[in-house]
């Protein structure tokens, strides 16, 4: 690309407004819509805020003397932690897999992403089992050291915050990994060859260009990484942790005081807004390198130790996130199977678990699709507010969500039923709240930050030029949508949908709370069985999910490469696929 | 590709989204007589009292297993709520349902007949179904005698006791029964000695202090007795009925009380539908045949007096129970809650 400025930064293109010309209705009327998805996340937000107004009595002095100090110090330490955990495992394996070639680099390409599949309380589960005394880990090294007695041999307990750092950072790198590695594959071959050709070692190319350019995309990762942290539940609450999300669900539960509880969540949630402003702005600082040259690097071949030492450094993420729990699981599963049988209904609950899965991710595909249209379509600050406030839902924990959510969708069932009572005599009962429809909307909200932010980075790849010719070829707004963007923007729409997906197989709080009578999806399922401690019950429900999230986690690494542009593939400015202009 | 096949293509998961819908929903929409059944306690440990009931009566039970936020659903759901039955456990969470006024009281001779006074609401807003005590689990070797829960807190046991979560609700009601007989400042001087003595962090289940001392991370863990009957009866699978088998259990008691009993209960819904449906229920649960399986499902003390009791259970020695009222007890428990994270229990 000879114009490769105006192609970074559209932002700056004179006269760019002028797009919007011919179409204004149609764009303000996306405007519109990016607004009431914007008023629809906010609605369980805005219930919360209601909840916290109740006021909460004689609650924060107590907070802050005894439960706030412990639990932001706890937090603080899981996500250092955490963040610095999973950049480590991530980032060297996504500069391995993008930019060498080693033995066995093709299958750890896709297999690095498998955590992905696996919810983090599962993992927890597994890990506390496998490193029990009981266990066969600490069972082989007292063989191995002559120890009868479990007595004998007390060896750290992974209940404790260095176990919940290194549980969760094994399901959460692929995140980091993910983004990271995107970028490593796209970096112009010729920065780091200028580089090399003045005299800059490998490492040093490595540590002054590679990962300098792959920045932003690291630091999207694990902010990602770090709200998934943030907000879990499970694993924390399981291998003892106090964090805030913890603290929230006691004061509301133990202390029976929502309106504390609430609260809290929005101080959290205000602290989760900075996070988000913070990557926002790093990422802003860094965005007119996204695209550049089209030449990918030559893989660097590593051959005999040096290969070796790369493919074992790759496997041992996949190792410690995936193999490790799914064998543990595989084989709980097979010893329950023969002790009580396989019970049918866990077929029923694969289904119900899929078909809420697939139903949030179309609508907050659909949901996403008009937000980030509007932004591109109408350039408006108005449509990045939109946006942002669009993400909201993934920054408020599950439970917490799920509670602001119970307010509104009955009051409007309520007030629906009612409408239908007294004008026709029928009584529709709960519509939202008595269906799954309200665990779909409920799923939308949580995950609305992946498409959107997905389809953002789809469009800021494509050049404002493309939009250009469409339209002075004759292509109405609509009609640009629909065979410029949407075909480009495939990759980046599949890449969302699948996230999204495997995020709704695992998600558990707001289905605990929300989900219709009778119904039980496979994470309830094994919910049910922990909460009598009888996780091993679960078993098989548990590697069932991570079965149903594996084919999409595989898609997921074929499409994100096949959608990143390199000279071979298409590149998105000079779309193959190329629309007639009829 | 144009937009045409794209949008077929986006069709075939509509579609298919459209058509499964439809069966999602497990209640079945004729006008057959149901009961709807919301409730805290895991959906395994209900099933064989809802399956006798519809044998029984004819009647269907949909039941949803909501594990926190039982209140709060129905509550939002108002007038609409489809909630007859609403079943939880530990006394504590049924005064929480009661208060966020989504009960109605009922009363009749079965029930007051079969409920004793003291484990049922005075005007009638919930009744207790079954029992459980909070007792200490030993290492084969330890061999307590004549054990107080008072003693938990003796520095003798220093890193050699096992327990959950402080703030989880069966420790709230033990540490709120510890206010109710000593007071607040020798209830805190016992969790923080109690703290002192944790061989780990106060964590996982009732199960876990089981297998703890199994594995020699402790010596004494709490838990309640409903687990050593599930452990040792092999219904959670040979594991765990090693872990039963490997551990002695003791029914503590308070010094100059009983040892320490939680419910769990049902209430009829305030908005119920099919209120005769549920009182219908509620009055077959407490039946002495009823009782028995519905007690002994979870390996628990029936309420009513004179229905079986599982061998097991029975086997670990008479139950003394504590004279001290539920009601105060669940009234001490902001309190309990409160000291527990003053001296930094689960930290």
């Amino acid at each position: 690309m000879s114009d490769a400025t105006f192609e970074q930064n559209p932002g700056t293109l004179p006269g760019h407004t002028s797009l919007q010309l011919p179409g204004t209705k149609k764009v303000s009327r996306l405007l519109i819509g990016a607004g009431a998805v914007a008023g629809f996340v906010l609605l369980p937000v805005v219930a919360l805020v209601e909840i916290a107004l109740q006021g909460s009595g004689d609650l924060w002095p107590h907070l802050v003397e005894s439960v706030l100090p412990v639990a932001l110090g706890q937090t603080l330490t899981l996500l250092v932690g955490v963040g610095i955990a999973t950049v480590l495992m991530a980032v060297p394996c996504a500069w391995l897999v993008a930019t060498c070639d080693f033995p066995g680099r093709k299958l750890l390409d896709w297999a690095l992403l498998l955590p992905l599949a696996v919810p983090s309380y599962i993992v927890a589960y597994s890990y506390l089992d496998v490193l029990h005394p009981l266990g066969p880990v600490q069972s082989a090294i007292r063989w191995g050291l002559g120890i009868s007695s479990p007595r004998g041999l007390h060896l750290p307990d992974v209940r404790s915050v260095g176990g919940c750092i290194f549980v969760l950072s094994c399901v959460l790198y692929p995140y980091v990994y993910f983004s990271a590695r995107a970028s490593f594959i796209v970096q112009s071959a010729a920065a780091l060859e200028v580089a090399r050709t003045l005299g800059a070692s490998r490492m040093r190319t490595i540590l002054r260009i590679a990962l300098p350019l792959a920045r932003p995309a690291i630091v999207a990762g694990v902010t990602l990484v770090l709200l998934e942290a943030l907000g879990d539940i499970g694993a924390s609450e399981f291998l003892g942790m106090r964090t805030l999300t913890v603290s929230i669900y006691t004061t509301w539960v133990n202390r029976a005081n929502l309106p504390g509880a609430a609260q809290i969540a929005l101080v959290m949630l205000v602290l989760v807004l900075a996070v988000i402003l913070t990557e926002r702005w790093a990422r802003h600082g860094a965005r007119y390198v996204a695209t550049g040259s089209t030449r990918p690097q030559a893989p660097l071949h590593l051959t005999g130790g040096a290969g070796i030492a790369a493919m074992m450094f790759c496997c041992l993420p996949i190792l410690l996130g995936f193999v490790v729990p799914v064998l543990h699981l595989a084989t709980a599963a097979a010893q329950r199977i023969e002790f009580s049988g396989f019970s049918g209904g866990i077929l029923v609950e694969t289904r119900n678990s899929a078909l809420l899965a697939l139903s949030g991710t179309l609508v907050a595909l659909a949901l996403g699709s008009v937000v980030a249209m509007a932004q591109r379509l109408t350039r408006s600050p108005l449509a990045v507010w939109f946006a942002r406030i669009g993400g909201l839902g993934y920054a408020v924990p599950g439970t917490v969500l799920a509670i602001g959510l119970l307010t509104p969708l009955a009051g409007f069932d309520n007030a629906v039923n009612r409408a239908m009572t007294s004008l026709f005599g029928v009584s529709t009962g709960l519509l939202l709240s008595g269906s799954g429809a309200a665990l779909v909307i409920a799923y939308a909200i949580r995950f609305l930050t992946i498409p959107i932010g997905g389809l953002e980075a789809g469009y800021s790849k494509l050049s404002l030029h493309l939009d250009m010719a469409a339209r002075s070829l004759g292509c109405s707004q609509r009609a640009t949508v629909r065979r410029i963007h949407l075909p480009l923007l495939r990759p980046a729409l599949a890449t969302a949908a699948l996230m999204v997906f495997v995020d709704g197989m695992k998600e558990l709080p707001a289905t605990l709370l929300l989900r219709p009578l009778g119904v039980e999806t496979l994470a309830t399922h094994i919910y049910a069985e922990a909460a009598r401690s009888t996780y091993e019950d679960g078993a098989l429900a548990a590697l069932l999910i991570v079965l149903v999230g594996l084919a999409p986690v595989i898609l997921l690494a074929r499409v994100s490469r096949a959608g990143v542009p390199t000279s071979t593939s298409r590149s998105p400015v000079s779309p193959s696929p190329a629309p007639d202009p009829r | 590709m144009s937009g045409k096949t794209l949008s077929r293509k986006a069709c075939s998961p509509l579609l298919l989204a459209a058509c499964s819908w439809a069966m999602l929903s497990a209640a079945p929409a004729t006008a057959e007589e149901v009961v709807n059944v919301y409730t805290t306690r895991e959906p395994g440990l209900s099933a064989p009292l809802f399956e006798a009931f519809t044998k029984a009566t004819g009647i269907t039970v949909n039941s949803v297993f909501v594990k926190d936020g039982l209140a709060e659903r129905v509550k939002a759901e108002g007038a609409a709520s489809p909630a007859d039955v609403l079943m939880t456990v530990d006394v504590g969470n049924l005064l929480d349902v009661v208060d966020a006024g989504v009960t109605q009281p009922v009363e009749t001779a079965a029930l007051t007949a079969a409920v004793p006074a003291n484990l049922r609401d005075p005007a009638g807003n919930w009744y207790a179904l079954s029992m459980r005590a909070r007792l200490v689990y030993e290492a084969k070797d330890v061999k307590l005698a004549n054990f107080h829960y008072e003693d938990l807190a003796d520095p003798k046991w220093k890193g050699k006791v096992c327990i959950r979560s402080g703030q989880h609700p069966y420790n709230v009601a033990l540490t709120a029964a510890y206010i109710v007989h000593h007071g607040e400042a020798k209830t805190e001087d016992w969790l923080r000695g109690l703290k002192a003595n944790l061989a780990r962090k106060a964590t996982g289940g009732d199960r876990e202090g089981a297998r703890d001392i199994l594995g020699g991370i402790c010596d004494i863990a709490v838990g309640n007795s409903y687990y050593v009957g599930l452990m040792r009866s092999g219904k959670g699978g040979p594991d765990q009925k090693k872990w039963g088998e490997g551990i002695d259990v003791v029914l503590p008691t308070f010094e100059g009380g009983g040892t320490h009993v939680n419910v769990s209960g049902a209430a009829v819904a305030k908005n119920a539908p099919n209120k005769a449906n549920a009182i219908k229920l509620l009055e077959f649960a407490v039946s002495p045949d009823m009782q028995h399986i519905y007690a002994q499902q979870n390996m628990e003390y029936p309420i009513l007096a004179g229905a079986k009791v599982d061998p097991i259970i029975g086997d670990l020695g008479p139950l003394k129970v504590d004279p001290i009222s539920l009601v105060d007890i669940a009234k001490a428990r902001k309190k309990a809650s409160e000291l527990i994270d003053k001296v930094g229990f689960d930290n």
